[in-house]
Formats: structure tokens, C-alpha cells, sequence
């Protein structure tokens, strides 16, 4: 019988003797994962229920990120109970310090492989589709019953195929591939799907822009949207993970919901206007709006590869007097390698500020937040009202490249024309 | 089952998790404490028309964003008994159906329904009546039910765990 890849992997991870799109089944976690905002309502959750163990220690992972580090005393609690939680039920824990943005750092990390299942307290545990895993968000309660006993309720999702075809543009990149699907669908148009990536256009993506392809499955509604097991995907395992994984692809006869393709070479870099993620258009048609800061990070974007690309632009210039810079390095990993490279010293120099791996401002935590009336362009995934700050804030989102180039001109330009 | 309540209205599609609670105020894990910042970035006078048992109706695609569970946790506080709406984002949804919260798709209750207005669910026949109007909800997955009438997944893991 023909399958998707979603449909293989859920399969593999219940059981139920069939599973077809709307079914129910209970899904079986190789991991579990929470934060410090998902995390400490989760414990009470599974306190509530009695559990007085988690099913396995060895798949439960609690990350320090969003409040971190502490701007605030009830911030300061939070980070707290959440490192004693860990320890005491004996479950592995990245602190302040020591690991960085959840997403970024578990794939750093080697815990995600191809064919898995993860459960996240975190709508953007899609983000680990980029390495083949079905990777879904969930909430606190379910994170409780994930962390009792290993499981989770899932509907199983249909899919949505979208294939990128084509050789990319300069000064495109992965942000612009996956804004291009939210504007062709719809913020809602992946509900009850698994977005799959395919083509050449897909395969010759980086595992850096793949994890900023998968990252905003979510934001048109998906369960998750993962890439095929490929060489790639092989390569950046190598050395980073002792679990053992087999490469899947959706049978070629498989169905699917809907088949979307993006031809590339005629794909420009996009924005995502506020106030929502759908709100897409191309860069060249909005040059020459205000923008008083510039973020680059989150996720997913404060990878190796957005830190190259924001670097590519600023090397040897200012950023504009009008306007601030924010570069947040994903990873404690990526922070050091960016130093060693160099990258860190040139943001300062460009005058940019430079901070500590946390979400921050990305979700209005802290760390750059927006004042009535300011403009941001962010490497981020949502610009909701209010998402960075006050709700009279304008959040826009584009690549790192776009937001680069913001930052040196004070407004919104094409990168290419303030390149050197 | 019957759920009753009545109606406040939260217009419009793609309302965001982000502006029905905002992620500053995500560093709280105590229910009571969430309560006061419900719909503050949509629109903080609404926490006026809660109290009581209410039915929160609502456009497409309500709750998109965020796995906050601390949105449907703080309406489940304020007494609000059921949401019925166009459609629900998926993190969203299944956060209200893990809480006990029951949560049902009915376009044409949504275009019914007027501010203030009785709303009754019966989940057995999936009929909502709206002053005395009479209108038949989309289907519920036996699952989800079981999960409603169970008190949510708290329950369900309590005696999961009581049976073990």
C-alpha cells in the first residue's frame, strides 16, 4: 500500500495496525523535550496526574532559553525550578550557559535523526523536519502525558508535497523558500498536514536553511514539515549522533493533500509584512520603509550560515545611525565559531549588539524589545501584533541577508544594493 | 453531555495565540496569575464580558501561533465553558481538548450568534441551539469525546497511571 513519509514514520511509532489521514492513534516519542516557559506548567500538570517518574530519562531533554538569562525575579524562579526538576527526575538539562536555543542546539546535539518522533513544548519543534524527523509542538498538558508515558494523541495529518525546482537567485535563502509556500497556502492552509520538501531545489539546501525551511512549517498551520533522508542530512550526522536511522521517502504513488511548486529561479527575497506571517512580498516592492532595529536570530536563524550572510554585508560598513542591531548566535557552539571566525568582531565594529544565545526578543521575552511606533525587520518567524514588544510595533520578517542590509541603510533595500 | 453558556463574541480570522496572551507574561505557571493578561493584546475589555459560564465564539483559524497552553488555561479559569468556532489551529485546538475544554467547529452558529445570546451543545447529537435557533455542529472524533468526558488528559493520565 502506497504511503507518505509522514503515514511510515507514525506507523513505525504506534500501535495501531493501519494508520490514514484522520485517524487518531497514540504516537510513541523518541524524545521529549521542553523549556522553561513550556516546562515548569507541564510539572504541575504532572504532578496533578500522580506521575511520580518519567517513562524514560534518557529521552527527556529541558532547555534554558527563553527567559535566559533572568531580567526578571519571577524570570529568575522559573530557571530555577526548571534546572531542579531536571535534576531531580534525572532527565539530561542544557543551563544557562551552556547550550543555547532549543532547536538549533538539540540538532547541534545529534538528539534528532531521520524517521524520529519528537515531542516539543514549543510550537517550533517542527524545525527538526529539517533533519528528517517528525518534530510537532505541542502544549504543556500533552508535554506532562509525553513525559508519563512516552505518548502523545495525533491525528494523522495528510500531506502537503511542495517541491522547489530550479537554481535560487542571489541573496535568497531559506526563509524566502518556506515564505513563499505560507503566501501560496495560507497561514491556515497546512492544518491537518505534513508539509514534505522535495526537489533538487530542496536537496541543494544546507542543513542551516533547511532548519529555517521546516521552522515555519507552523506558521501555515502544519503538524510539521520535514526533508527526506538525504546525504546531506547523512554528512551533518556523522560524528554528532550514536542513534541509529533509516532513510524513508513518501512511495511515489503515495497521496497527497495538495502538490505546491516553487520554481526558484524566479523566486526574490521576500517580507513577511506585519502583522502576519502570510503577509508576503517581495523585497523590491517595499524599499524605503523606516526600520529602527534589525534582529538576526532565533531558532533557526541564528545559525553558521545567517551569521555569514549578515557578516557578507556589513563587512567594512556601519550600520545606520537610525537604526539598531541585534545578532543573537542560536548556540553556545555557534557563538565560539563565530568568534574564532572573526564574525563577532565585525558586528561590534559595524556597531551592532551582540548577545547571548536566548529567544529574547523573538518572542517578546526580553533582549530588544520594540517601543510604540518602531519598525523591526527580524530573521524571526512570527510578526504578530505585539510579538516583539508593543502591540503599536511593526514586525517584519526576512532573511538575514534583507535584514542585513536594512541595518546598514536605516530602511528597507535590496541587499544587492548596498553589497559591496 | 450539555454545555451551556453565553455567547461572547471574538471577531475576526487568524486570531494569533500571541495577542490572546503575550509572551512576556509566559514566565507564570500559576493559573490564577494568567487570568488578568487574557485577550490583552486583542482587546482587554473583553475580560468585562467573561464571568460565569461563557461560550467564547469565534472566525477561522482562531488560536494560530504559539502551543501556549496558558491561553486555554486562563479561559477555562474565567468560566469559559466551550468555543465554537469557523475552524481552530491545531496546537490550539488539542490544548482546549487535553484541558477538558470542548471545542467545536459550526460556521453557521458563528454567523448566528449575537453577544450575550444562550448557547446549549449537546455532544451527543452535535446540535447547538442559539435562542431557540437550532444548528448541526461538525463531526467530533469519538476520541475527543472520550477525552471531554473524561475531564481531560490529566484524568485520563490519573487513571491511566491508577490502572498500571
Amino acid at each position: 500500500m502506497a504511503r507518505t513519509l509522514a503515514e511510515k514514520i507514525l506507523l513505525a511509532h504506534t500501535d495501531a495496525d493501519d494508520v490514514r489521514p484522520g485517524d487518531v492513534v497514540m504516537v510513541r516519542c523518541d524524545l521529549v523535550m521542553a523549556n522553561d516557559a513550556s516546562g515548569p506548567v507541564a510539572f504541575r500538570q504532572l504532578e496533578e496526574m500522580g506521575a511520580k517518574e518519567v517513562f524514560d530519562p534518557a529521552k527527556v531533554v529541558m532547555v534554558s532559553d527563553h527567559f535566559s538569562p533572568a531580567s526578571s525575579v519571577r524570570s529568575a524562579d522559573m530557571l530555577k525550578r526548571l534546572k531542579a526538576w531536571s535534576e531531580s527526575y534525572g532527565v539530561t538539562f542544557y543551563g544557562q550557559g551552556r547550550g543555547g536555543i532549543e532547536h538549533t542546539l538539540l540538532c547541534e546535539e545529534g538528539w534528532i535523526v531521520p524517521g524520529s518522533v519528537v515531542a516539543g513544548g514549543d510550537s517550533h519543534t517542527c524545525t527538526y523536519g529539517a533533519l528528517g524527523a517528525f518534530g510537532t509542538g505541542l502544549g504543556s498538558t500533552d508535554i506532562a502525558a509525553c513525559l508519563a508515558f512516552g505518548e502523545f494523541w495525533q491525528v494523522v495529518p495528510g500531506t502537503i508535497q511542495v517541491e522547489y525546482t530550479g537554481e535560487r537567485q542571489p541573496f535568497v535563502a531559506g526563509k524566502d523558500l518556506i515564505l513563499a509556500v505560507i503566501a501560496e497556502i495560507g497561514v491556515a492552509g497546512g492544518t491537518n498536514t505534513a508539509l514534505e520538501f522535495v526537489g533538487e531545489g530542496a536537496e541543494a539546501l544546507s542543513i542551516d536553511e533547511r532548519l529555517a525551511v521546516s521552522n515555519m512549517a507552523v506558521e501555515a498551520g502544519a503538524e510539521t514539515g520535514f526533508f527526506p533522508a538525504d546525504d546531506k542530512i547523512s554528512e551533518y550526522l556523522a560524528g554528532r549522533t550514536s542513534r541509529t536511522w533509516e532513510a524513508e521517502r513518501s512511495d511515489p504513488d503515495a497521496e497527497f493533500v495538495r502538490q505546491v511548486h516553487i520554481d526558484l529561479s524566479r523566486l526574490p527575497p521576500l517580507i513577511a509584512m506585519p502583522h502576519s506571517p502570510g503577509n508576503v512580498s517581495a523585497v523590491a516592492d517595499i524599499v524605503g520603509r523606516k526600520i529602527d532595529q534589525v534582529y538576526i536570530g532565533n531558532c533557526a536563524n541564528g545559525t553558521m550560515t545567517d551569521l555569514r550572510q549578515v557578516a557578507e554585508i556589513w563587512a567594512g560598513q556601519r550600520i545606520h545611525n537610525d537604526c539598531r542591531a541585534i545578532v543573537v548566535p542560536a548556540t553556545q557552539k555557534i557563538y565560539r565559531e563565530a568568534m574564532a571566525e572573526g564574525l563577532l568582531d565585525l558586528f561590534v565594529e559595524a556597531g551592532a549588539i551582540v548577545s547571548t544565545p536566548t529567544c529574547g526578543a523573538c518572542f517578546g521575552g526580553g533582549m530588544g524589545l520594540l517601543g510604540p511606533g518602531e519598525t523591526v525587520i527580524a530573521t524571526t518567524n512570527r510578526n504578530f501584533r505585539g510579538r516583539m514588544g508593543s502591540g503599536e510595533a511593526e514586525v517584519h520578517l526576512a532573511n538575514a541577508y534583507v535584514a542585513a542590509a536594512a541595518a546598514l541603510a536605516g530602511e528597507i533595500v535590496h541587499p544587492g544594493d548596498v553589497a559591496r | 453531555m450539555i454545555v451551556e453558556g453565553r455567547a461572547v463574541l471574538v471577531r475576526g480570522d487568524n486570531i494569533d495565540t500571541d495577542v490572546l496572551y503575550p509572551g512576556a507574561q509566559l514566565n507564570i505557571d500559576e493559573v490564577e496569575e494568567m487570568k488578568p493578561y487574557l485577550f490583552e493584546g486583542l482587546d482587554p475589555s473583553l475580560r468585562d464580558e467573561l464571568g460565569g459560564d461563557t461560550v467564547l465564539v469565534v472566525d477561522e483559524n482562531f488560536g494560530a501561533g504559539s502551543s501556549r497552553e496558558h491561553v486555554p488555561l486562563a479561559m477555562r479559569a474565567w468560566g469559559i465553558r466551550c468555543l465554537v468556532g469557523k475552524s481552530f489551529a491545531r496546537i490550539f485546538y488539542r490544548n482546549c481538548i487535553n484541558l477538558g475544554l470542548l471545542v467545536v467547529t459550526c460556521p453557521e452558529v458563528v454567523d448566528a450568534a449575537t453577544s450575550g445570546a444562550m448557547l446549549s451543545i449537546d455532544t451527543e447529537t452535535r446540535e447547538i441551539e442559539v435562542d431557540g435557533r437550532r444548528f448541526q455542529a461538525h463531526p467530533i472524533a469519538p476520541f475527543v469525546l472520550e477525552m471531554i468526558s473524561a475531564g481531560g488528559l490529566v484524568a485520563w493520565g490519573e487513571r491511566r497511571l491508577a490502572n498500571s
